[in-house]
């Protein structure tokens, strides 16, 4: 058996029934990605012995008695999100030496249930880019064609999940960039409400949109990673105060007859790539034929999603990622004076993407272009949010295409920044709105490329998403398909 | 609308970023391209819609002042690029 190959629930099941050990489970995914990462590149950390130590550690509390549910699960962790101990770069040279002194929220939660830290996956540079092409390391490959991207920014996340690099990952999501790799890579991945994540050690991108999300090999995986993270932290205070529901006994209720799935006409745009069109509308039918009654809706102000979406994400960056300024941190270019330092530490440790967006951003900022730009994204944005407290009045969740195409060649779109940012034009709003999303794999092109489901559900509605998606899964067997790789390490 | 090369260069002293002469046109034409293309959000009429800051009904948070612990001097220095008797050393501010 390749335990590698296995899914959080699959290995979580051996693992307390004493058929598989820990250890094994770990040296079965490190064999793997000694013998795949060298093609694929989704990892820009790996942390073996820490791992090892940890599975070792997760066999004797098994032994005890313990039965946790990610107790001795391998995961990977994106790397904008701090590990103590383990290199935090964030794709980016400025932060190529960061060892952060704590771990993030959502990974001590990981940490105490026992989980499995096998590395930090490969990122956008600050989680900005659709494709992880941007990294400032190295780009990773999709697993089902390696001249693809994987997209991004979770593509490392992603990558990892779809090429058994990993059990389980977590990404982040700010515009899409947990659901839309997680389409590119056939996996599934979730973006919860904005709130119901701790962003404690997530360093910052946009602070009002970014939000930890979860990639699992199937629906149940990525419910489980969530049940792990989700809930109140006091040291986040975008974390809402609220209980966190069973995800797992939402997904076993899940029942679609009469459920009422909105269908917005304007995610059906000229130009999408037709085979993600039909992919879509089958799956559609599909929820019909198991009870689910379609509304035809509307989100009317979907086309200024995209414009409101790189203005005020810019702008937060601008913001945040002043405090790279070379003093307490990161790439230090000594320099004549002060200023002199920020300007060349800035100039030499960002790259292309990051300094784009800081300049937009800065623009949208700046005095005489604030009410223009950066006000009016933010009346826009309300607009948006209306759209969907309106549109789950009639319905219960949302479907859509994730991305309007399959993975992309890498480089086809590296030098045509607006072109890029329409990859992400089926994800951004709802990042905009805080509400809920999850992309699952529903059919393939005829590159053999997935084809990515997006369910969306109002805020705090992850249960009703989750469900929806399991029902589907359970009907289907897109996600049963892996990537053409080398079968055994 | 358009960028002159002289608005990117004092948006780029803004933002205290070093830029080559290359990328302050690469720049200029790119960031004239998206900005354009954003002009289209003036086609909506927000003139009684208030601006969306953030989704969540957040409040200010307190706690009572009671001394915590926190990182190590030793810890918050490590990742620092050069640091002197147990500080941050940074370049004069003023000669």
């Amino acid at each position: 058996m390749d335990l590698y190959a296995l899914t959080v629930h699959e290995a979580q099941d051996l693992l307390h029934r004493g058929e598989i050990s820990a250890v094994e489970l770990t040296e079965s995914v490190l064999e793997r990605i000694y013998a795949l990462d060298n093609d694929i590149k989704a990892y820009l950390t790996l942390t073996p012995e820490a791992a090892l130590e940890q599975a070792a550690e997760a066999d004797r509390r098994l032994a005890a008695g313990e039965r946790t549910p990610l107790l001795g699960i391998p995961l990977a962790i994106k790397d904008v999100l701090c590990l103590q101990g383990v290199p935090t770069t964030c794709g980016s040279r400025i932060l190529e030496d960061f060892i952060p002194p704590y771990d993030a929220t959502v990974v001590s939660r990981l940490r105490e249930m026992g989980a499995v830290f096998l590395g930090k996956t490969n990122t956008d540079e600050f989680a900005m880019g659709s494709s992880t092409e941007n990294s400032a390391f190295f780009t990773t490959h999709n697993p089902w064609d390696l001249d693809r991207v994987p997209g991004g920014s979770s593509g490392g996340s992603a990558a990892a999940v779809a090429a058994d690099l990993c059990l389980g990952a977590l990404g982040t999501d700010t515009g899409g960039s947990v659901r839309q790799p997680a389409a590119f890579c056939g996996v599934a991945g979730l973006k919860p409400s904005y709130g119901r994540v701790s962003r404690y050690g997530l360093v910052a991108f946009a602070s009002s949109l970014d939000q930890v999300g979860t990639l699992g090999k199937d629906v149940l995986d990525a419910a489980i990673l969530l049940q792990a993270i989700a809930g109140h932290d006091p040291r986040d205070s975008t974390s809402m105060d609220l209980s966190v529901p069973d995800y797992l006994a939402a997904l076993r209720r899940a029942d679609m007859r009469g459920l009422r799935v909105g269908v917005p006409r304007e995610y059906f745009i000229e130009g999408m790539q037709p085979e993600v069109e039909a992919g879509v509308r089958t799956a559609i039918d599909q929820l019909v034929d198991m009870g689910a009654e379609v509304v035809d809706i509307s989100l009317p102000h979907t086309e200024y999603a995209l414009p409101v979406y790189y203005l005020i994400a810019p702008a937060e960056a601008s913001a945040n990622l002043a405090r790279y300024d070379g003093v307490r941190y990161g790439l230090s270019v000594p320099a004549g004076d002060l200023w002199e330092t920020y300007r060349q530490t800035r100039g030499r440790g960002f790259g292309p993407e990051v300094k784009r967006r800081i300049m937009l951003g800065t623009y949208a900022l700046s005095a005489g272009y604030y009410d223009a730009y950066y006000l009016k994204a933010g009346q826009v944005r309300t607009l948006l949010r209306q759209d969907f407290e309106r549109a789950f009045q009639q319905v219960d969740v949302i479907v859509c295409p994730t991305s309007p195409t399959t993975a992309f060649r890498i480089g086809e779109r590296a030098d045509d920044p607006l072109a890029m940012y329409l990859s992400d034009i089926f994800t951004l709003s709802v990042n905009l709105a805080g509400v809920c999303g999850i992309s699952i794999p529903c059919g393939f092109d005829d590159q053999g490329l997935p084809i990515g489901l997006q369910i969306i559900g109002p805020a705090f509605g992850e249960e009703r998403i989750l469900s929806v998606a399991y029902a589907y899964q359970q009907a289907t067997e897109w996600h049963k398909r892996r990537p053409p790789l080398p079968v055994a390490a | 609308m358009s960028l002159t090369l002289a608005q990117v260069r004092h948006i780029a002293e803004l933002a205290k970023l070093g830029l080559t002469p290359e990328e302050e046109e690469r720049f200029r034409d790119q960031l004239s391209a998206i900005l354009d293309y954003f002009g289209r959000l003036q086609e909506v009429d927000t003139s009684a819609i208030p601006a969306t800051a953030t989704v969540l009904p957040v409040r200010n948070v307190m706690r009572d002042d009671e001394v915590q612990p926190s990182l190590s001097r030793e810890d918050a220095l490590a990742n620092a690029p050069d640091v002197a008797d147990g500080q941050f050393r940074v370049r004069a501010v003023l000669e």
